[in-house]
């Protein structure tokens, strides 16, 4: 059993700081205030191959594994969560479906730029009325024959769509029809962002992540050839389940990344913040909150990397995933929100940025199945029952 | 174009502490230096401008596998790594003994220098070569330009106040600064490609040295003391809006007689 990171994982890791405190910190106070998508700093990450991290190089991507996706989803969210979640939307979610379903022509045409960092990819599953019930998808794709399998025309929309308007490249779900038990019949599709009939709606006014889009997408007679029809015909949920198990590595990543940079930032504070004549950090009641944190941290980085380690093992990572999501995500809560309370009045200001890292660390409660649906997916797994 | 560049492994800067004997620990995480990864970047951009290779040369501990390991990832060729034990306390002489029997042994065009190292700063290192080795030697370039015939090197040299053009036949000995260019980070897929790159691990008897010959027995200068920076008096500082601010700072400068 060895425990430490290869060579390539600490290079990959050390690389990303360096990155990251030189071109990205400096600038993410101005686009979180003006709640600016970080184009720029988007335009450098593709060359450096951090836009496909995970995906073979004939796939455009830089052929590394879950776990440097993992450590490098981690290390940008410790600096700044808006791009940590634009990366893990992007990576997990927009190029997760084509490489997983994509037929070589459609790898070739949309996830390659993507993976190489051209195009910027976004999914679209959630709507109004299914959030956590996908089941209950409203937006319908209905066939009409022609020249080369004809086409489908979607209706509907879509609401909470990481990366709307940024993306280039967007893979949504529709209902093609009924199963015979009743059920919807899920299928996805391949949508370039200037589709007659499809556009990008309203923006949301988040808590936080301020710098990340996320927005509604609406279809009305949106017109999509049937060759970017993805996987099978009723083979959405199937990919979808399978997309979400990945994206939940990304999504405790990146909540680990958070709940470090929370730690990181009391762990100075309490050494320098002096009061009653000696750092705040000797008190109990602060030494305590910091131990705890670090300790938190600790185990959840060992079950976020657990899980990406399986995912490259070939093998079932689908609990592993779910746990370290709802571990990392409520450590990162907790951790994020003692950070305000190490820092006492400072942390509520935002120049110390710790409120900014519980504004975003509360979306990973949250995206990507909340964690009552984290618990129910564990439940099932280990009682195997249907748990609802 | 066969490029070979010289870099020292240094303590992460920042972290750089005294060892018993006086010297610099290097037993504690390392990096490339600084200077030195800028003309990495200058080998790197030319041969990539004119075809060729770069091989980078590196004399120290172990733990200089990493910064080896970024260097190649960013593009180098291959990397040849001289450790030895015997030369733990070789002074600047001792030193550019070893690298020198490393450069006999190896085959280039133009080699690169950094202009000094973040924990030595010495500076005798690539002169001293250039004379062992009978090669021209170029300082403090801003800019290096092989002639397309391979035959003859051009630099331009800082100095005061602007710079000299200075021409050299090849092979040549640069060294080079900070105007050269930032170095680049290492891409993903540069750091999956340096996993197959080649690091040849030379000790002193490969390079056919007498251990003897460098090493703290060897050296021709001993360090007796080793003293910390005076403590300099706490900083004030102003932390008002700046239309407070400016004042203060007058009034401060001001009472100092400063202007």
């Amino acid at each position: 059993m060895d425990l430490d990171l290869s060579p390539e994982h600490s290079l990959l890791r050390d690389t990303l700081r360096d990155f990251l405190a030189n071109e990205v910190a400096p600038v993410i106070d101005e686009h979180e205030r003006a709640r600016r998508f970080p184009t720029e700093v988007v335009s450098k990450l593709g060359p450096m191959g951090l836009l496909g991290i995970p995906y073979p190089e004939e796939e455009g991507g830089a052929g590394l594994d879950t776990l440097a996706y993992a450590i490098a989803v981690e290390e940008i969210s410790r600096v700044w969560g808006s791009l940590g979640i634009i990366v893990a939307a992007h990576t997990s979610l927009g190029c997760g479906p084509l490489h997983v379903a994509g037929t070589p022509e459609q790898k070739e045409r949309y996830l390659v730029p993507m993976a190489q960092g051209k195009v910027i990819g976004a999914y679209g599953l959630t709507e109004p009325e299914a959030g956590s019930d996908s089941g209950g998808t409203r937006t319908t794709a209905t066939h009409q024959g022609g020249p080369d399998g004809g086409v489908w025309i979607l209706n509907g929309g879509k609401r909470f769509i990481t990366n709307a308007g940024q993306a280039g490249t967007y893979v949504v779900t529709a209902r093609t029809g009924t199963r015979e038990d009743g059920s919807a019949e899920i299928s996805a599709f391949i949508l370039d962002a200037d589709t007659p009939g499809f556009k990008v709606g309203r923006l949301e006014e988040k808590m936080g992540l301020h710098a990340s889009a996320t927005g509604e997408l609406f279809f009305e007679d949106c017109c999509v050839p049937a060759n970017q029809m993805l996987g099978p015909r009723g083979g959405g949920w199937r990919t979808f389940l399978q997309i979400l198990d990945g994206g939940r590595i990304s999504i405790g990543a990146m909540a680990l990344g958070l709940a470090q940079a929370a730690l990181d930032a009391s762990t100075i504070y309490a050494r320098e913040r002096r009061q009653f004549g000696r750092p705040i950090g000797s008190f109990q009641g602060v030494a305590f909150m910091v131990a705890d944190m670090a300790t938190d941290v600790e185990a959840a980085r060992q079950m976020v990397y657990r899980a990406a380690w399986l995912k490259d093992q070939g093998r079932d990572y689908g609990l592993a995933a779910a746990q370290a999501k709802l571990f990392a995500s409520e450590v990162s809560k907790r951790a994020t929100n003692d950070a305000i309370q190490v820092h006492g009045g400072y942390g509520y200001i935002e120049e110390y940025k710790v409120e900014r890292y519980l504004r975003d660390a509360k979306l990973t409660e949250l995206g990507e199945g909340t964690s009552q649906i984290q618990r129910l997916v564990i439940g099932r797994k280990v009682l195997d029952l249907r748990v609802v | 174009m066969r490029i070979l560049v010289l870099l020292k492994a240094v303590p992460v800067v920042g972290t750089e502490r005294l060892d018993d004997a006086l010297r610099t620990d290097r037993s504690v995480a390392l990096e490339a230096n600084g200077n030195d990864e800028y003309v990495l970047e200058a080998a790197l951009k030319l041969t990539e401008a004119h075809g060729g290779e770069v091989t980078l040369l590196s004399v120290g501990p172990p733990g200089a596998m990493d910064p080896l390991r970024k260097a190649l990832a960013m593009g180098a060729t291959r990397a040849v790594h001289v450790a030895d034990e015997a030369m733990r306390g070789s002074c600047y002489v001792g030193t550019a003994r070893v690298l020198e029997a490393a450069l006999r042994r190896l085959e280039y065009d133009l080699v690169f220098a950094g202009a000094d190292t973040s924990d030595g700063q010495g500076g005798v290192i690539a002169p001293a070569l250039a004379a062992r080795l009978g090669l021209p030697y170029l300082s403090y370039a801003s800019r290096i330009e092989p002639a397309p015939d391979g035959r003859t090197v051009t630099i331009r040299r800082l100095r005061p106040g602007g710079y000299d053009v200075l021409e050299a036949p090849m092979p040549a000995l640069v060294m080079g600064t900070q105007v050269l260019g930032e170095p680049r980070y290492p891409s993903l897929r540069g750091i999956m490609q340096a996993r197959n790159k080649e690091i040849r691990t030379w000790t002193l008897a490969d390079l056919g040295l007498d251990a003897r010959s460098v090493g703290a027995g060897a050296a021709t200068t001993r360090v007796l003391r080793a003293e910390p920076p005076a403590q300099r008096a706490g900083a004030t500082i102003i932390r008002e809006a700046p239309e407070t601010a400016v004042a203060q700072v007058i009034d401060l400068l001001a009472a100092r007689r400063l202007i």
